[in-house]
C-alpha cells in the first residue's frame, strides 16, 4: 500500500462549496464595522444555496466520486441536495422579515443556517460511515445553536439544551455503532461494508447485528422516530419557527437519506431491518398522530404531525428497496416544501406581539386573510394527503409499496392513520374558515420575500399533486442504480 | 372532448368567479348560474349524441397522466352513469338558483366551492381510472366540507367534520383494495385503468375481502345502516344548496361505486354477499322510515326518509336481476329529484319563517296555495304514488325483489306504506288543518325565480312518471352489459382459478 496525494475530483463538491462560499460572505460581510443588512445577508445566503441547486441539477448526469470513494455526487445525493437546497432557500427567504422582527442579530443566524445546509447535503452524499458521522455532527451542532436564538425566554433555553443533550447521546449511539461495525468488517466505507456483509455467515455476526441496532438509534433520534421523539415538540417549540422548519424538514430529510444508503449498504441484512423498521413506522405513525390529537399549541401540533409524516416515509423503508425507496425520496420532497410552508405561515401571524401559536389564533383568519388562509388550507390538505395536492400522490407511492410488498397491515395502520391525523389537520381548517375571530385580532406581517416563499411552496404543492411525473421520475433513477 | 369540458367547465368557472368583484354579488350568481347552466346544455349533447344500443362506454378519452405508474386520465360515459350526470347538472344550476337570496355572506366563496364540487361530482361519475376516480372521490370532499362547514346550521363544523372523517375513513381501505388490484395484474403491463380491472379473474377467496374494502367506503355513502349516522347531522345543517346536493347526488355517489366497481369486478363476492346487503338494505327501509315518524323537524325527516329509499335502491341493485337493477337506477334518479325538490321546499319556507318543525306550521294551504300545492306533488312522488316518477322505480325494484326471495319483497312493501305514513302525516301537519300561528299568516308565497327553479324537477316528476320508457332505455344496454359480465365471470371461475397463477398477489 503506498501513500499517495489524494485525488480531489473537485465537481462533487462544488454545490456544498457554493454554499460555503456563500457561508464565509455572510460572516465576512457581518463582520464589517457596520455591520450588513438582513436582506443582503439573505439574499447572499439564497443565491449560495440557489447556485448549490442548479449545479447539482447540471451534476446529474454520471456519479462523480471524490476523496477516494468518501464523497459520492450521485443522482441519489443530488436529489437530496436540491430536497434539502429548496428547503433552506425556503427558510432563508422567511427568515429575511422574521429574525428582525425577533430582535436577533442576524449575521451568525445566516451562517449557521448555511453550515447545517453544508451538514445536511453532505449527510447524504457521505459514502463513508466517518464522513456521515461528521456531517451529522456539523449539521446538528449548528442546529443546536440555532435552536437556542430565543437567548432572553426560557423556552428557548430548554430547546436549545434538551436538542444538546439529546442529540449528543444519538451521537453516542451513532459512533458506537460505527465503531462495533468496523470491528466486525474492518471498514467504514459503505460499499466495502456490503461486500464484507455479503459473505456467508458475515450477517450472524452478533457485532454487526448490534451495530446495526445502534446505527438505527442513531438516526432514529435525527429523523425523530417513536421511542426516540421526545426533544423534537419542546424544541419546535422553543426554537425560532423558521428553525424549528429547517429542523422538521432539512435534518429530516438528510437523516433519512444518509439512513437509506446505510440500508441500502447493509442490503444483506434486510431481513433484520425490516422488521426493525415496521415495527418503527408503526409506532412513530401512531403515537405521533394519537398525540397531535390533543395539541393545543400549533407548533407542537406541527411537531408531532412531523413525526407521524416520519412514520410514513419509514413504512417506504420498511417495504424494503424495491419501490418504497423512490416513495420515500419524493414524499420527502413534498412533505419538505409542505411543511414549511405551513411553519413559514405561523411564523407571519401575530398576536398581541407574540407569534400566533395558540389555536384560538386563527379563529376566523379566512376573513382577515383570505390568500394567506387559502395557502395554508393548502399545505394542510397536502399534509392530510388530500387530492388534488401532493401529498396524496406521495402518500399513495408509499402505500403501494407497502402493498407491492405485502406489508397489508402495515398499509392498513397507515391509512387509518391519515383518517386520524385529518382531524386536527382539519381542526386549523375549521378555526381560520368556520370560526369567527375573538379576542385580539391577528395580524399578518407579510414581507415579500416570505410571500414568495409560500406562493411557490403552495404552487409546488399542487404541482406535485397534478403532474407528479416528472419529478418522480427522478427521485427513481436516483435511486436506480443504488438497488439490486 | 365532450367529457372534459363537461367536468372541467365549472372549475374554469370557478376560475372566472376568482377574478370577479366579491360586491357584486349579483354578478357573481349570475355567472355561476350561466357556468353551470352551460354545463347542462354539455350533458345535453351527450344525451342526444349517446347511442342507447351499443354497449360498453361511450364518448371515451384517454391521455397518459403519469405513465411510469400506469396510470392515466380516462373518461367515459354508459347508460348508468349518463343518467347521474344529467341529474348532477341539473341539480346543480338549480342550488344556485336555491341559495340566490339564502346565501348573503360570502356569496363568491360559496359560489366557487358549488363550481368545484359540480367537477369532483362529474368527475367521479365519467372517470375510468380508479386512480383518477379516487382522486375525484376524495378531491369532492373539500368543498363539501366548506359548504356545510362555513354555510350551515348551528351544528355545522361538528356536521362537517363527521361528514368528512366517516368518508375518508371509508375510503381509506378502498384505497389499499384498488392497490391491490394493480398488484395482481401482469407487473409488465399492470395499470389502474378500468378495462383491466374488469379483465381481471380474482379468487373468489380474495375477492371478498377487496369487496368488502370497497363495500366499505359506498355502504357509507350510500348511506346503509349501521354507517348512516353522518347523515342526519350533514344534511340538517348544510345549507339547502348543501343538502340537495347531498341527497341528490353524493348518496348516488355510493351506488354508483356498487354499480361501477363493486358488482362487475368482484361478482362472485358481491353475489355471494347479497343477502348481507339486502338484508342491511331492508334494515334501513325499515328503520329509516320508522325513525322519520318520530320527527319534528322537517329536514330531518327528510334525511332520514333518504335512508330508507337508498334501501329501496340497494335492495334493487343486489337481487341481480335486470328489472331490480333498471328499478335501483331510475330510483336513483328519482330519489335525487323529490328530495331534492323537498329539500329545495323546506328551504324556501325556513327562509321565510326560520323554522323547520312541523309544529310550527299548519294550514298553510290557506296563505301559500301554490307552495302547498308543489309540495304535495313532490310528497307524492318521494311516496311513490303510480303516475309519478317514485312508483316506476320502487315498482321495479319490487318485481325484481320478488324474483329473488319473496320475502324481501314483502318487507320492502311494507316500507312503501310506511313512506306514505311519515310523508302524508307530515303534509297533513304542514299544510291542513288550522292556521294556528299568527306568524304564518303573512308568509308570502312562492315568487316567479322560485317556482321556476322548482319547474323542471316537476316536470321530470310528470314526466318519468307518465312515460319512463327515455330513461330506462338509457341504461337498458349497461344493465344487460353487466348481469352478462357477472354471468361469465361466475361460470368462468372455477376454470380460470385453477388454470393460472396470476389471482394471488405477488
Amino acid at each position: 500500500m503506498t501513500a499517495g496525494l489524494p485525488i480531489l475530483d473537485w465537481p462533487a463538491l462544488y454545490p456544498v462549496l457554493l454554499v460555503t462560499a456563500a457561508c464565509f460572505a455572510c460572516l465576512l460581510l457581518d463582520a464589517t464595522p457596520q455591520g450588513a443588512r438582513p436582506g443582503v445577508l439573505a439574499a447572499t445566503s439564497v443565491l449560495g444555496v440557489a447556485g448549490a441547486v442548479v449545479v447539482s441539477l447540471l451534476l446529474w448526469d454520471g456519479p462523480v466520486r471524490s476523496f477516494q470513494g468518501m464523497l459520492v455526487a450521485d443522482g441519489f445525493a443530488l436529489f437530496f441536495n436540491v430536497v434539502i437546497g429548496a428547503a433552506t432557500i425556503l427558510v432563508l427567504l422567511l427568515s429575511v422579515g422574521y429574525l428582525p422582527r425577533l430582535g436577533v442579530a442576524a449575521g451568525e443566524c445566516y451562517a449557521l443556517v448555511l453550515f447545517a445546509t453544508i451538514g445536511m447535503m453532505l449527510m447524504t452524499s457521505g459514502t463513508d460511515l466517518l464522513v456521515v458521522f461528521l456531517a451529522l455532527e456539523l449539521m446538528s451542532l449548528s442546529l443546536y445553536v440555532l435552536a437556542g436564538t430565543f437567548r432572553a425566554r426560557p423556552e428557548g433555553h430548554e430547546a436549545a439544551l434538551k436538542y444538546f443533550l439529546l442529540g449528543a447521546f444519538a451521537s453516542g449511539f451513532f459512533l458506537y455503532g460505527i465503531a462495533l461495525l468496523y470491528g466486525a468488517t474492518g471498514t467504514t466505507n459503505l460499499t466495502r461494508l456490503g461486500t464484507a456483509l455479503s459473505a456467508p455467515d458475515a450477517t450472524r455476526n452478533p457485532m454487526v447485528l448490534a451495530g446495526l441496532a445502534l446505527l438505527l438509534v442513531g438516526f432514529g433520534f435525527k429523523a425523530s422516530a417513536v421511542p426516540f421523539h421526545q426533544w423534537a415538540p419542546d424544541v419546535y417549540q422553543g426554537a425560532p419557527t423558521a428553525v424549528a422548519a429547517l429542523i422538521a424538514t432539512g435534518s429530516k430529510a438528510a437523516a433519512f437519506g444518509a439512513l437509506l444508503r446505510v440500508l441500502i449498504a447493509m442490503q444483506a441484512l434486510q431481513a433484520d431491518w425490516g422488521v426493525a423498521l415496521w415495527m418503527l413506522a408503526a409506532l412513530t405513525m401512531t403515537i405521533g398522530n394519537v398525540v397531535a390529537l390533543a395539541q393545543a399549541n400549533v407548533k407542537r401540533l406541527l411537531a408531532y404531525s412531523s413525526i407521524a409524516h416520519g412514520g410514513y416515509m419509514l413504512v417506504g423503508i420498511a417495504a424494503g428497496l424495491g419501490s418504497g425507496t423512490p416513495a420515500v425520496l419524493f414524499y420527502l420532497g413534498v412533505y419538505a416544501v409542505a411543511s414549511v410552508g405551513a411553519f413559514g405561515t405561523i411564523l407571519l401571524l401575530e398576536r398581541e406581539g407574540e407569534e400566533a401559536v395558540d389555536l384560538a389564533a386563527y379563529g376566523g383568519l379566512a376573513r382577515r386573510h383570505p390568500v394567506l388562509a387559502f395557502g395554508f388550507t393548502v399545505f394542510l390538505l397536502a399534509l392530510i394527503g388530500m387530492p388534488p395536492t401532493a401529498g396524496f400522490v406521495g402518500k399513495f407511492y408509499l402505500f403501494s409499496a407497502a402493498i407491492q410488498r405485502g406489508l397489508v397491515w402495515l398499509a392498513v395502520i397507515a391509512v387509518l392513520n391519515s383518517v386520524l391525523a385529518a382531524y386536527y389537520y382539519l381542526r386549523l381548517i375549521v378555526y381560520m374558515y368556520m370560526r369567527e375571530p375573538e379576542g385580539a385580532p391577528t395580524t399578518a406581517l407579510l414581507t415579500p420575500a416570505a410571500s414568495i416563499a409560500l406562493a411557490a411552496s403552495a404552487w409546488v404543492t399542487l404541482q406535485l399533486g397534478l403532474w407528479p411525473g416528472p419529478v418522480l421520475a427522478m427521485a427513481q433513477r436516483a435511486v436506480a442504480p443504488l438497488l439490486p | 372532448m365532450l367529457l372534459s369540458t363537461l367536468v372541467w367547465l365549472p372549475t374554469l368557472g370557478a376560475t372566472a368567479l376568482l377574478l370577479l368583484d366579491r360586491r357584486d354579488t349579483r354578478r357573481l350568481r349570475q355567472v355561476a348560474l350561466a357556468v353551470t347552466t352551460a354545463t347542462l346544455v354539455v350533458s345535453g349533447l351527450l344525451w342526444i349524441g349517446f347511442d342507447r344500443a351499443r354497449p360498453g362506454m361511450q364518448f371515451a378519452e384517454q391521455r397518459a397522466w403519469i405513465p411510469g405508474a400506469g396510470i392515466s386520465y380516462h373518461l367515459g360515459v354508459d347508460g348508468i352513469s349518463l343518467l347521474l350526470v344529467l341529474l348532477t347538472t341539473l341539480l346543480t344550476p338549480l342550488c344556485i338558483l336555491s341559495a340566490w337570496t339564502q346565501i348573503t355572506t360570502r356569496v363568491k366563496e360559496f359560489l366557487v366551492a358549488m363550481c368545484l364540487l359540480e367537477t369532483g361530482m362529474l368527475g367521479v361519475f365519467v372517470a375510468l381510472d380508479l386512480f383518477l376516480f379516487f382522486v375525484f372521490w376524495e378531491a369532492m370532499l373539500i368543498p363539501m366540507y366548506l359548504i356545510i362547514g362555513v354555510w350551515g346550521g348551528p351544528r355545522r363544523v361538528y356536521a362537517a367534520v363527521k361528514f368528512i372523517l366517516y368518508t375518508m375513513a371509508g375510503s381509506a381501505l378502498m384505497l389499499l383494495a384498488i392497490l391491490t388490484l394493480y398488484f395482481i395484474q401482469d407487473a409488465r403491463t399492470a395499470s389502474f385503468d378500468y378495462a383491466a380491472m374488469m379483465q381481471l379473474r380474482i379468487t373468489p377467496s380474495l375477492q371478498v375481502p377487496l369487496f368488502l374494502a370497497f363495500a366499505l367506503a359506498f355502504a357509507i355513502k350510500v348511506p346503509m345502516v349501521p354507517f348512516h349516522t353522518w347523515l342526519p347531522d350533514a344534511h340538517v345543517e348544510a345549507p339547502t344548496a348543501g343538502s340537495v346536493i347531498l341527497a341528490g347526488v353524493l348518496l348516488k355517489m355510493g351506488t354508483y361505486g356498487f354499480l361501477r366497481f363493486g358488482m362487475p369486478i368482484f361478482p362472485d363476492a358481491a353475489v355471494r354477499l347479497a343477502p348481507l346487503v339486502v338484508g342491511l338494505a331492508l334494515v334501513g327501509i325499515l328503520y329509516g322510515a320508522w325513525v322519520s315518524t318520530v320527527q319534528s323537524d322537517m329536514k330531518k325527516l327528510i334525511a332520514y326518509s333518504s335512508v330508507s329509499h337508498l334501501g329501496f335502491v340497494m335492495l334493487g341493485l343486489f337481487t341481480f336481476t335486470a328489472q331490480g337493477l333498471l328499478g335501483g337506477i331510475l330510483q336513483m334518479v328519482n330519489h335525487g329529484l323529490s328530495t331534492g325538490a323537498l329539500f329545495i321546499l323546506i328551504g324556501m319556507i325556513y327562509e321565510r319563517r326560520h323554522s323547520r318543525l312541523i309544529a310550527d306550521f299548519g294550514g298553510l294551504w290557506a296563505v301559500v296555495p301554490v307552495f302547498s300545492a308543489i309540495l304535495m306533488l313532490v310528497t307524492f312522488s318521494s311516496i311513490g304514488l303510480p303516475g309519478l316518477n317514485g312508483f316506476v322505480g320502487e315498482f321495479l325494484i319490487l318485481v325484481g325483489a320478488f324474483q329473488w326471495s319473496w320475502p324481501a319483497a314483502v318487507l320492502g312493501t311494507a316500507g312503501i306504506v310506511f313512506a306514505a305514513v311519515y310523508l302524508l302525516w307530515m303534509y297533513q301537519r304542514v299544510v291542513f288543518g288550522e292556521l294556528r300561528h299568527e306568524e304564518n299568516r303573512r308568509l308570502p308565497d312562492l315568487n316567479a325565480r322560485e317556482i321556476w327553479t322548482l319547474a323542471p324537477i316537476l316536470v321530470l316528476i310528470v314526466w318519468i312518471g307518465v312515460y319512463p320508457k327515455p330513461f330506462t332505455a338509457v341504461a337498458e344496454t349497461a344493465v344487460a352489459d353487466l348481469l352478462q359480465v357477472v354471468r361469465d365471470k361466475r361460470a368462468a371461475v372455477p376454470a380460470a382459478w385453477h388454470a393460472s397463477g396470476e389471482t394471488t398477489p405477488r
